[in-house]
């Protein structure tokens, strides 16, 4: 490869770069400084570059409010979204990729009308339809999914005890069949009953509570934001078919070729969606604006916005605030950045 | 133990796959159509009805087209679409532009020098915008902003100036945050994409006596285009949602100035709780959208290959 070669061009360019990459850096040095000083320090002119006097009576300041309760608010919305959104796009972007099946371009197409769509103007009517949902139902649906998923695993291990045939045909059932079809049946009642009963779960949900102001009214809509889907498709391609077809042949049942074969290889296309929607979560502003008001259920975006509208020229106090939401993900961004764009690129064009 | 190998002809074997298929695809499904499908449908459905937070949707309220029509005559909203224009015109070949000149310059660079350059420019994105506005905040101020201290000790201006609060300077300030906050994907992108133009054209031209500037235009530039489509139309749907800066910062002032569709559709959903009108200003708002959309996929298709 020849040297390049230095133009006056390029030093100036390199230049510029530098100016302008200062003035992107210089908002988030002034959260962090600005979060240690006090608010004379913080209106004085001219401006203190460093805080010569740290105090920490901001942040003394900002946990009186619960700003901790915000932050746990925050991660659990956060975490939630990924782990749902990993869940369910990653087994749709396969399907989606990979079968060939009745209706495919119909759903396919859906999905990416949906999503040159503007997310916003299907707000107004979610938040009235989370306005009418009862919060008890999501406890039924989550119990309902989890004794789906008890039920398919146990229903694998069964599969793999006694052969499928005797299972199909009745009059070869033996003892011990039964048995253990029956004790299945008992296990999951169990688990149906335990959850029902869960303190703050079912039991304690009063009959008419509505869904808006819970987590789960910001949860919801991200896990059905189709973005994932489409990411996860995108990574799926990319699985070799000659593999599945061994997989198929080795007699590997589908959700077993899924967990077994399909998940390691797009392990990476996991790690960008993964991040991608916590930092993304962490960060929407507008879904959390509409569906949660009170103030022991907001978020950290949602709080620092609350306390400029009451105290809007307490600038220490906003940017102790700032920096509480902005400095975990921004570490969170860096330690995974590679992941990340990888994620933007994967999710970009090549349509 | 293996299972017997099963025979099925075309038809049954697609058959199986569709429910396979489907059941693989349930559970996003489900949500999908739950939270996407089912409030859009409801959104447009709605928007003809004269659906307020006394009025349920119901025959007696049922207006037909009135919202929209009442819509084109709302000065406000008119005042509203016209500022989102304004933003999209300048915001969107701003930051195509900017970032491409960003990327060109340090796609070649070391690994290490690139992802922080990259990270730089996507440290607004992930600071969060709640972070973000509340800081410019700060530094706009009148009386404690670090911005117009600097610019009165250069001596560019003798009188502090209320940024936010200035009908001339308003939305230039809504327009520079915008800014920063956006150019972050398309770097990633755009350096992504010159990373992957066939460097044997390059070396070919350059072996011709072609300059830099020839090379980008006539070879790097048609093989970055889809990436170019792409970003002016994320970019613009972006814009064309901007809503927590003006929510954050401004309130749609000084004067309507700096008010948005969008906001203007907060407002009215949320604050006069006119659902119906509302709604049909997301319609709207979508048809625009999906419009534009469209047209991309058009172009796309037409001279891409990727």
């Amino acid at each position: 490869m020849k040297k390049k070669k230095i133009t006056p061009y390029k030093v100036i360019s390199l230049i510029i770069l530098i100016i302008v990459a200062f003035t992107f850096v210089f908002p988030f040095y002034w959260i962090i400084t600005g979060a240690f000083k006090s608010q004379t320090v913080a209106i004085s002119l001219p401006p203190q570059w460093f805080p010569t006097e740290p105090t920490m009576a901001n942040f003394e300041r900002l946990f009186k409010n619960p700003a901790w309760k915000w932050m746990a608010n925050t991660v659990l919305i956060a975490l939630g979204s990924m782990l749902l959104v990993c869940g369910t796009a990653s087994l749709c972007g396969y399907a989606l990729a990979k079968k060939r099946f009745y209706g495919q371009s119909i759903v396919f197409g859906l999905i990416v009308c949906a999503m040159a769509l503007p997310k916003q103007v299907v707000l107004v009517p979610l938040v009235r339809m989370m306005a009418n949902l009862r919060l008890r139902w999501m406890y039924y649906a989550i119990a309902v999914v989890a004794v789906v998923v008890l039920g398919m695993l146990i229903w694998s291990a069964v599969k793999n005890w006694y052969n499928l045939k005797e299972l199909a045909s009745p009059a070869k059932w033996k003892g011990r069949t039964v048995l253990t079809a029956l004790l299945a049946a008992a296990v999951l009642a169990a688990i149906v009953w335990y959850l029902a009963s869960l303190p703050g779960l079912i039991a304690n949900t009063p009959e008419k509570t509505p869904m808006t102001n819970t987590l789960w009214a910001v949860i919801l809509p991200t896990v059905g934001w189709p973005f994932g889907v489409f990411l996860m498709k995108q990574f799926s391609e990319t699985i070799p078919n000659e593999i599945l077809e061994a997989a198929r042949i080795d007699g590997a049942g589908e959700l077993n070729t899924f967990l077994t074969v399909v998940c390691p290889i797009i392990k990476p296309g996991f790690g960008a969606l993964a991040i991608f929607t916590f930092i993304n979560t962490w960060n929407d502003y507008f879904l959390q604006l509409i569906m949660l008001q009170s103030r022991e259920n907001l978020t950290i975006s949602l709080g620092i916005s609350t306390l400029q509208a009451e105290f809007a020229t307490n600038y220490g106090l906003m940017m102790a605030g700032a920096a509480l939401g902005a400095v975990p993900i921004v570490t969170i961004f860096l330690i995974f950045q590679k992941f990340f764009t990888q994620g933007i690129t994967m999710g970009a064009v090549k349509g | 133990m293996a299972k017997a190998p099963v025979r099925l002809n075309g038809h049954a074997l697609k058959r199986h796959e569709t429910m396979v298929a489907y059941l693989f695809m349930l559970p996003a499904l489900v949500f999908f159509a739950g939270f996407v499908i089912l409030p859009m449908g409801m959104g447009i459905v709605t928007s003809l009805f004269n659906y307020t937070m006394k009025n349920p949707v119901s025959a007696e309220t049922f207006i037909g087209l009135k919202n929209y029509f009442d819509l084109f005559q709302d000065e406000k909203f008119i005042r509203a679409m016209w500022n989102t224009v304004i933003l999209v015109v300048v915001t969107v070949p701003a930051v195509t532009l900017f970032s491409l000149w960003v990327s060109s310059a340090i796609y070649q660079m070391k690994e290490g020098l690139r992802s922080f350059f990259r990270c730089v420019f996507y440290l607004p994105v992930v600071t969060g915008t709640v972070a973000v506005v509340v800081v410019w905040r700060w530094m706009f101020d009148v009386y404690s902003g670090i911005l117009n201290y600097a610019l009165s000790s250069l001596g560019i201006i003798d009188k502090s100036i209320m940024w936010l609060g200035d009908k001339r300077f308003a939305i230039w300030c809504i327009i520079l945050i915008m800014f920063t906050t956006y150019v972050g994907q398309p770097i990633v992108l755009y350096v992504a994409a010159l990373g992957n133009v066939d460097q044997s054209l390059v070396e070919a031209a350059q072996v011709d006596g072609a300059t830099d500037l020839q090379v980008f235009w006539q070879i790097k530039w048609p093989q970055v285009m889809p990436t170019t489509l792409y970003i002016v139309v994320i970019t613009t749907i972006n814009t064309f949602q901007c809503f927590s800066l003006i929510q954050l910062l401004t309130e749609g002032g000084p004067e309507g100035t700096t008010n948005t569709v969008m906001y203007y559709l907060y407002q009215n959903a949320f604050s006069l709780y006119k659902y119906g009108y509302a709604n049909a200003m997301g319609v709207i708002l979508a048809i625009i959208i999906a419009i534009l959309s469209a047209i991309q996929f058009k172009v796309m298709s037409k001279d891409v290959s990727y």
